[in-house]
């Protein structure tokens, strides 16, 4: 031990308050309940009836949905309630060096690492200067002030090409150039600093070496105050989408041995320059094409895939938390670890988020009508923060919930992967579930052949509009009656309900309008009249586009909102969820989402417009500018207006030629998902 | 060992064993010649029967039901299914009215549909005319027709809902439409009489309401029009013109925003066929209908225990043959069971207590012809079924009663005036199915038409006449007249169950497998909603 002069003192946690909300609050709980530790939580107004504050009975209302960013308001709620530690979970105060500076001043074990070390990581520049003393390779690059473009030139030789032109204030690609080659090196950074001028006012520039298949790979590593640092492994999670993953795997797949344990080694080097305490994260950019990695950042918290380390090592990081935080040493050796990750095979976790993929995966809120999970088991693991009728509240991050499974190989976690997801129903909001089922299955996923580009490289395959079988439009009929036939009084289903009585075809041939809507609102909905006859009790004869299906039996149990049917060729059970007019279905591990076509009386006679005259917002949100007027003729992909939502701005496209009839929200108003924002003239009008 | 399954006489019989004692046995051997024989004559018939029906059932010619639906209009059976609830059933009355009765024209269904069906949880009287069938005008079928429905409809308390959509009287027919008391005019002498009974009527005008026909709506509780197509006027726009010399549009003489908004001949403006029968479908939700069956039908029910199909093999069509009667009622009959009463005693009428979908009934079935025994046996189980309010069930397949010196030295004519008399008086509701033969004083004491049962079905294979051709010509031949030879091929003609119900002389032919079905709809019919018990005041018994 390097610290061995001054042994810390053990300082048992009795009583801890949980500064989280959602899965992670409740992953903590899980853990320190375990260990007989008691748990405080705290929520917001919005948060009330949400999971993590029902999960202990000690939950403290700090009303504004901001809340949970008042470090003196938790750390006064924490002395209040008795507690002698804080769990910062991840986000929120989890990486504020000076929430967890205040909290060991008050004489509360704050459960994370040295406030110093959080600062030391939190700065950008600061950091690399620590890790190149430290010998962990970074990024080649000039972030300094002499702005002559022959001497960035001169910089960008040393650097080797191709390099990345980036603005020093830039964000969201803008003032963002690549050169690939000298010769074009000065009119890339002409244009990058012109846009940089027009966009944040201020064209200074940073050149870095440009990595052209880049994956992203960090290493989990862990510290305790006798000076002990182990990685538990490394994660690959370069499947990402907006700058943050969506799937994460460890070990990394066709990563050689040697760099590996260079990986590892890199990382404990860069934990130990720090005096790093507990669970951090060192995460680097690797260059697929060489082999060669450079630190980028680390985080200095448990972040969001650890189960994925959790899995492929059998232990509990929170558990580990707690026991460095008060002062033990870490339960495993570095040899002990290697040892368990050889032994257990590999893991995966998809994150599974209320966002829409098909339309830029902008996220999406709203209520859990419905939510069934695949069986947790030792390989299979769910952690969430939801239940049915739970709100997913546009205040917080949309994610619901992460899936995580383990195989020997990483074949056979990827199998169980697309297993589980096939089993995992969300009905409300959208979800990227579909959409992880299409990586599951994506041939390049599948060989390890992963990258940060990977989804905007695949994008043909992975939004392939995929064709809807007339069973499932079948059922969807089916469901739509039954439901209708008991929602009735008990008094008019007497004698043979809905048979066939005397001679003739009997009359019960029903139609129901449906129609798929294009997942990315671009193309026009696909319509489908569905015709169900019902000839005896439970008995139905579906026609289908010329398709007819005759004698089908089928039951609705309302209990697990499931159709059974069996038709002439196959029994289908399909999970059917119905919204207002938005239908739901889940059958043989696909989701579909279809609509009930407003009937032509009810345009006239109540004046229900179909949406393609309207602009619709498609999540709660906030509209920060309206660009057109009244009376403008747009164009197709023209912006109409920008809204925000969940801290990101979301620009609203036309999605036809037309002329603006009327703009229904101007700025600063706060809209719900579904509200038209600007309105179209009819056509001939 | 068999001994020792067998117990001596004890105090307790167990439920399973003593329920044993009502389960009706069945001797039919599917695979014997008779059996097969009878199947495929049967099926003959039914499969006739039924390809007369699913004809009948497109309405009018093609070229107007196309320029019915062109107009964005439904038809009329689309528009009953789109009226009814989902999951429910629809009993279509008298299908082949006015099936060749008009000799050169064709009037499928009378030009009208009516029927029961289930409307927001309430059983109620559709009547909807066919405009593709000339025009939705009133032959005299149609206005019996109309009329019949009506009648069950105050009968059995059933709202009334009229989808209207007719150019008024058939002219050509207009003295058998008319002027007497059973034509048009009764019609809303009807409506008025039952909105005084509280028996809600409704009326949906989703096409032409001409002249007479404009009292339907305006007769109504409430009503419903669809405007640029529902049209209410005393006289249209050619014999306004032609009377005034003002020349007018349809829809500004009697369109559906006049009659909202001006006149007040209207309650609601529909947009179109679907939105106003979604607005009647509400009108009835709020009638503050009562719902409950009566508090004795059962909750739960056993289908019978046989094949509901052998009927076709078990009667056949050679009605010559005695139909064994027990084989039918174990196929209509909740779980096969029936509590027979009297079962040695007067056993050409066969009496007893069942349950169909759990509601009780009394059955009364033909097993031979009429003595005096089977007569008083049959007087007196009517009479328990008053006392009790149990309905009755008419199983008819009768040439008569016994004739001859003992028979009449008997007081076969007294006797038989019994079954008659309490026929007559009973207040019960009742259920007559013509399986076999309808012939001479039978019909009556078997409670044919004119002893108003609620409803009355026949089988395909039914005959009704005063009595067989054969016995008919013999008879006629013995009084001394020369038969025609004609005479017997008509009485032949007249006899069968085409011809009876193309003129309304029933209810509707019906397959025999579906027995069981149309009784569970009369009885949801005659014993639910706000249906009260009447007490019998009976006539006096000759003794």
């Amino acid at each position: 031990s390097a610290a061995g002069a001054n042994t810390p003192v053990v300082k048992p946690l009795t009583s801890v308050l949980i500064a989280n909300r959602g899965e992670i609050a409740l992953r903590v709980n899980r853990t320190a309940s375990e260990y007989g530790i008691r748990t405080t939580t705290i929520y917001t107004t919005p948060d009330a009836h949400s999971q993590h504050a029902l999960c202990s009975p000690f939950a403290v209302n700090l009303g504004e949905p901001t809340a949970y960013l008042d470090g003196d308001r938790i750390i006064q709620v924490t002395k209040d309630q008795g507690c002698n530690g804080i769990h910062p979970g991840y986000g929120f105060l989890s990486e504020n060096p000076h929430f967890a500076r205040k909290c060991t001043e008050a004489g509360l074990t704050f459960i994370g690492p040295p406030w110093q070390a959080i600062e030391a990581m939190g700065s950008k520049s600061q950091s690399k200067d620590i890790m190149t003393a430290a010998g962990v390779p970074c990024i080649p690059g000039y972030h300094g002030s002499n702005q002559d473009p022959e001497y960035l030139k001169a910089e960008a030789e040393k650097i080797g090409y191709p390099v990345l032109l980036k603005a020093v204030k830039g964000g969201g690609g803008k003032g963002m150039r690549i050169a690939e080659t000298p010769k074009v090196f000065l009119d890339q950074l002409a244009s990058a600093k012109s846009e940089a001028r027009n966009s944040f006012g201020d064209d200074v520039m940073l050149v870095e070496k440009y990595i052209t298949k880049p994956r992203h790979i960090e290493v989990q590593v862990f510290a305790d105050k006798h000076g002990n640092c182990v990685a538990l492994g490394e994660r690959d999670c370069s499947i990402q989408r907006r700058h943050q993953k969506i799937l994460e795997e460890s070990p990394a797949p066709h990563l050689p041995e040697e760099i590996r344990q260079d990986l590892w080694e890199k990382a404990r080097a860069a934990a130990l320059a720090v005096g790093y305490e507990g669970a951090g994260t060192v995460e680097f950019i690797f260059d697929n094409d060489t082999g060669e990695f450079f630190f980028m950042e680390m985080n200095t918290r448990l972040q969001v895939e650890h189960p994925v380390t959790e899995m492929v090592t059998g232990e509990d990081l929170v558990r580990w938390q707690l026991i460095v935080a008060e002062g033990g040493k870490l339960p495993l050796t570095q040899e002990e670890i290697h040892q368990r990750i050889l032994e257990r095979g590999a893991a995966i976790e998809a994150r599974i988020y209320a966002e829409n993929p098909d339309m830029g995966f902008i996220p999406d809120s709203g209520k859990l009508l419905h939510l069934r999970t695949p069986t947790a088991t030792d390989t299979v693991r769910i952690d969430a923060g939801f239940v049915t009728g739970d709100e997913v509240s546009s205040h917080y991050d949309p994610m619901i919930a992460k899936l995580i499974v383990r195989g020997p190989t990483r074949q056979a976690a990827l199998q169980k992967l697309r297993a589980a997801l096939e089993e995992y129903q969300v009905a409300g909001p959208i979800t990227n579930i579909e959409f992880l089922k299409r990586i599951c299955v994506s041939p390049t996923f599948a060989a390890g052949d992963v990258e940060t580009g990977y989804i905007e490289k695949h994008r043909a395959e992975l939004f392939a509009r995929q064709p809807t079988a007339p069973e499932v439009l079948a059922q969807a009929a089916i469901g739509l009656l039954q439901q209708e036939v008991q929602a009735q009084s008990v008094n008019s289903i007497f004698g043979a309900p809905g048979a066939l009585i005397g001679f003739g075809t009997g009359y019960q041939q029903r139609e129901f309008h449906l129609t798929e809507p294009a997942p990315d609102g671009s193309a026009e909905p696909t319509a489908t009249t569905v015709r169900v006859r019902q000839t005896g009790p439970s008995i139905y004869t579906v026609s289908v586009n010329e398709v007819d299906y005759p004698d089908v039996v089928a039951t609705f149990d309302t209990a697990s909102n499931t159709i059974t049917s069996f038709y002439p060729h196959t029994r289908l059970a399909t999970t059917f969820i119905r919204d207002a007019d938005r239908l739901i279905l889940f059958q043989q591990g696909r989701m579909y989402r279809l609509q009930l076509a407003v009937p032509k009386w009810a345009e006239k006679a109540l004046g229900i417009k179909d949406v393609a005259n309207s602009v619709l917002a498609p999540m709660p949100c906030k509209v920060l500018r309206v660009e057109v007027q009244e009376g403008d003729a747009v164009e197709k992909g023209q912006p109409l207006v920008v809204i925000e939502s969940m801290k990101m701005e979301t620009v609203i496209r036309s999605p036809q030629n037309g002329v603006i009839a009327r703009v229904v929200h101007g700025k600063g108003d706060l809209c719900k998902a579904g509200t038209a924002l600007v309105e179209f003239a009819e056509e001939g009008k | 060992r068999s001994r020792q399954c067998r117990r001596a006489i004890a105090t307790h019989a167990h439920s399973h064993h003593a329920s044993q004692v009502s389960i009706l046995p069945t001797a039919v051997d599917t695979s014997s010649a008779d059996y097969k024989e009878n199947k495929r004559s049967m099926d003959d018939v039914v499969s006739r029967i039924s390809a007369l029906h699913a004809r009948i059932s497109q309405g009018g010619p093609p070229k107007s039901r196309e320029k019915h639906v062109s107009r964005g209009k439904m038809l009329v059976r689309d528009r009953i299914t789109a009226l009814i609830d989902p999951g429910t059933s629809f009993l279509e009355l008298s299908s082949l009215a006015g099936f060749e009765v008009y000799p050169g024209e064709d009037v499928p269904a009378g030009g009208i549909v009516t029927g029961i069906g289930t409307v927001s949880g309430v059983t109620c009287m559709i009547v909807a005319n066919d405009s593709t069938v000339k025009g939705g005008t009133y032959y005299p079928v149609t206005v019996k027709k109309h009329l019949r429905a009506q009648e069950i409809a105050q009968q059995n308390r059933l709202p009334c809902i009229y989808l209207v959509d007719s150019g008024g009287a058939n002219l050509p027919h207009q003295a058998d439409v008319f002027p007497d008391r059973d034509h048009f005019g009764r019609i809303f002498y009807n409506q008025a009489r039952m909105s005084g009974m509280g028996i809600p009527q409704l009326s949906v005008v989703m096409g032409p309401c001409t002249a007479g026909g404009a009292y339907v709506p305006s007769m109504s509780d409430e009503s419903i029009i669809v405007e640029n197509q529902g049209h209410i006027f005393l006289a249209g726009p050619p014999l306004v013109k032609a009377a005034t010399g003002e020349v007018v549009s349809a829809e500004e003489l009697g369109g559906g925003r006049l009659h909202s908004e001006v006149s007040g001949v209207t309650d609601y403006l529909a947009v179109d066929d679907a939105h106003a029968l979604v607005l009647a479908r509400r009108s009835i939700s709020n009638l503050n209908w009562p719902q409950s069956q009566s508090d004795t039908v059962a909750k739960k029910w056993e289908e019978p225990l046989y094949d509901l199909e052998e009927l076709h093999g078990i009667v056949g069509t050679n009605l010559r043959r005695q139909i064994p009667i027990h084989e039918v009622i174990s196929r209509i009959v909740d779980g096969s069971a029936f509590a027979e009463f009297k079962a040695s005693y007067g056993s050409t009428l066969v009496t007893g207590f069942a349950h169909i979908y759990g509601h009780p009934v009394g059955i009364i079935a033909n097993n031979g012809i009429l003595f005096s025994e089977s007569s008083l046996k049959g007087a007196h189980f009517i009479q328990l079924c008053a006392k009790r309010n149990i309905p009755l069930v008419f199983l008819q397949n009768i040439s008569g009663f016994m004739v001859g010196k003992d028979a009449e030295a008997g007081g076969i004519a007294k006797n038989g005036a019994k079954l008659v008399t309490a026929v007559a008086c009973a207040e019960v509701p009742k259920f007559t199915v013509v399986v076999g033969s309808s012939a001479g004083a039978g019909n009556y004491g078997m409670c044919g038409r004119a002893y108003s049962p609620n409803f009355l079905f026949l089988w395909p294979t039914a005959k009704t006449s005063v009595m067989g051709p054969e016995q008919l010509s013999s008879v006629m031949e013995a009084v001394g007249k020369t038969v025609d030879p004609e005479l017997k091929a008509r009485i032949e003609r007249e006899s069968e169950a085409t011809f009876s119900s193309a003129r309304l002389w029933d209810d509707g032919v019906i397959p025999p497998s579906h027995t069981r079905r149309v009784l569970g709809m009369g009885l949801m019919a005659a014993c639910g909603g706000s249906v009260a018990r009447k007490e019998t005041s009976w006539g006096v018994f000759r003794m």
